[in-house]
């Protein structure tokens, strides 16, 4: 299938597409990146606050799946989650000029909400924001400036004045209350 | 949720990669043996994605798109690979007979280094086997009882008691030799005195008892390193010794 020709193939599974890209399909690819791209730039773009910095994210990720597919375990967790991580840590590395830490293949999630069609995307994305709207705002902060901006336990308690058990347990607790959303 | 409680916080910053130093290292060793902690790191990542996931942002520049599919377009995989994949294996023999080649000039190499490291520590311990039995030669001599000691006086003294002290305070080591020592009641003994320069009380070194010739040695008597010495002495004592000298002092020696 040439490049010139590819239209995002809605029908498609997440697993479907990870499979022909294994098979060396650039056309998979392209379906992935009208799926995801715009999740990855995102998080990206919220870490850098960079555009040009965030579109290089957005390369390097897809380029990585390209050359390694293998690193997303489609019968363990769901691609837009995984990507968001991967995106996130990525930036990170890039925002503190290090080497990545964690390598993609290590990145594993556990099996989490169906979220491969754009209304599920869409409905998951309403209740993580619903979650942080409801949160305390002290652990709101503490939780994004882990997440987005990479900092550690030890550096928001500094910044925040907070007590780092108390920040540790906001973070921690944070994160589980997103999970909690999703319970059935 | 973890069933180790007290790793509960840290899986969340370890997913978050802010965990540093000895605590990450801890958690690492336990997620090493820990399944139900390793099944709650992957929920913590999944949680951390559906939180990227809700991030607010605008879509990607329809530039990257195109630049993304360029990107791909000269990187092909699959089909393209394969069709180069019997070219490559005949490069399989070549780069064995190089790789076997560079492994026997490593280990040649190698081999030859621990060979002159072994003669090294070869002659290396003959030297240390020789002062050592030169050290337990002197020592011998040293606390022999049947040892002859002769303190030479001058023709018309008479022998007087002595002690001689040899201490080395960067080591802590010492030797005390005595001799024309008089023999002392029961329960009595001598007791050898490091006076410091520091000011500090007198620390007793050793108890000893003369021989039927007036002789006694003390020697490498456990001593802490860099003690400096302004004076040794010896008082007489109960035979197990005292924790502070009993006038009079016997004999004393400035360091």
């Amino acid at each position: 299938m040439g490049l010139a020709t590819t239209r995002p193939e809605l029908s498609l599974s997440d697993a479907e597409i990870i499979a022909r890209i294994y098979s060396g399909d650039d056309s998979a690819m392209a379906v992935l990146y009208d799926r995801y791209s715009s999740v990855v730039y995102a998080v990206a773009l919220r870490v850098l606050s960079d555009n040009s910095a965030a579109e290089d994210i957005l390369q390097d990720v897809f380029m990585q799946l390209w050359r390694k597919p293998q690193a997303f375990n489609a019968s363990r967790g769901s691609l837009a989650t995984w990507l968001a991580v991967i995106a996130r840590n990525r930036a990170i590395d890039q925002f503190r000029k290090k080497r990545p830490e964690v390598e993609a293949a290590e990145t594993v999630i556990s099996v989490d909400p169906d979220l491969e069609s754009a209304a599920d995307r869409s409905q998951a994305i309403e209740k993580v924001r619903a979650v942080l709207c409801g949160m305390p705002e002290e652990q709101r902060a503490a939780l994004e400036m882990a997440f987005f901006e990479g900092l550690t336990h030890v550096e928001i308690a500094g910044k925040t004045g907070q007590p780092l058990g108390t920040v540790k347990t906001r973070i921690r607790s944070g994160l589980l209350a997103v999970r909690k959303a999703f319970a059935v | 949720m973890s069933a180790h409680e007290q790793f509960a916080d840290d899986l969340a910053l370890y997913a978050l990669g802010s965990l540093q130093g000895s605590e990450r290292a801890a958690l690492q060793a336990h997620l090493a043996d820990c399944a139900a902690c390793r099944r709650e790191l992957e929920h913590l990542c999944s949680d951390m994605g559906l939180l990227g996931l809700a991030t607010m942002g605008p879509a990607p520049p329809t530039t990257a798109r195109a630049r993304l599919l360029s990107a791909l377009a000269k990187e092909p995989r699959g089909r393209m690979v394969r069709k180069q994949g019997p070219r490559w294996w005949l490069l399989v023999p070549t780069a064995a007979v190089i790789v076997l080649a560079t492994i026997s000039v490593v280990l040649w190499r190698q081999n030859n280094a621990l060979r002159q490291d072994l003669a090294q520590q070869l002659k290396q311990s003959g030297q240390n086997q020789t002062e050592v039995e030169s050290a337990r030669e002197v020592l011998a001599l040293l606390s022999a009882p049947d040892a002859i000691r002769v303190t030479l006086v001058a023709t018309n003294a008479k022998p007087q008691p002595q002690g001689k002290a040899i201490y080395r305070p960067q080591t802590g080591s010492l030797v005390f030799l005595a001799t024309n020592f008089s023999p002392l009641p029961s329960k009595k003994a001598y007791e050898l005195w490091l006076v410091p320069t520091s000011g500090a009380p007198p620390i007793p070194i050793g108890v000893f008892k003369p021989d039927s010739q007036g002789s006694a040695t003390v020697l490498m008597p456990p001593l802490p390193k860099d003690l400096q010495a302004k004076a040794f002495a010896i008082t007489v004592e109960p035979e197990t010794g005292s924790t502070s000298p009993t006038m009079p002092i016997i004999l004393a020696g400035k360091a």
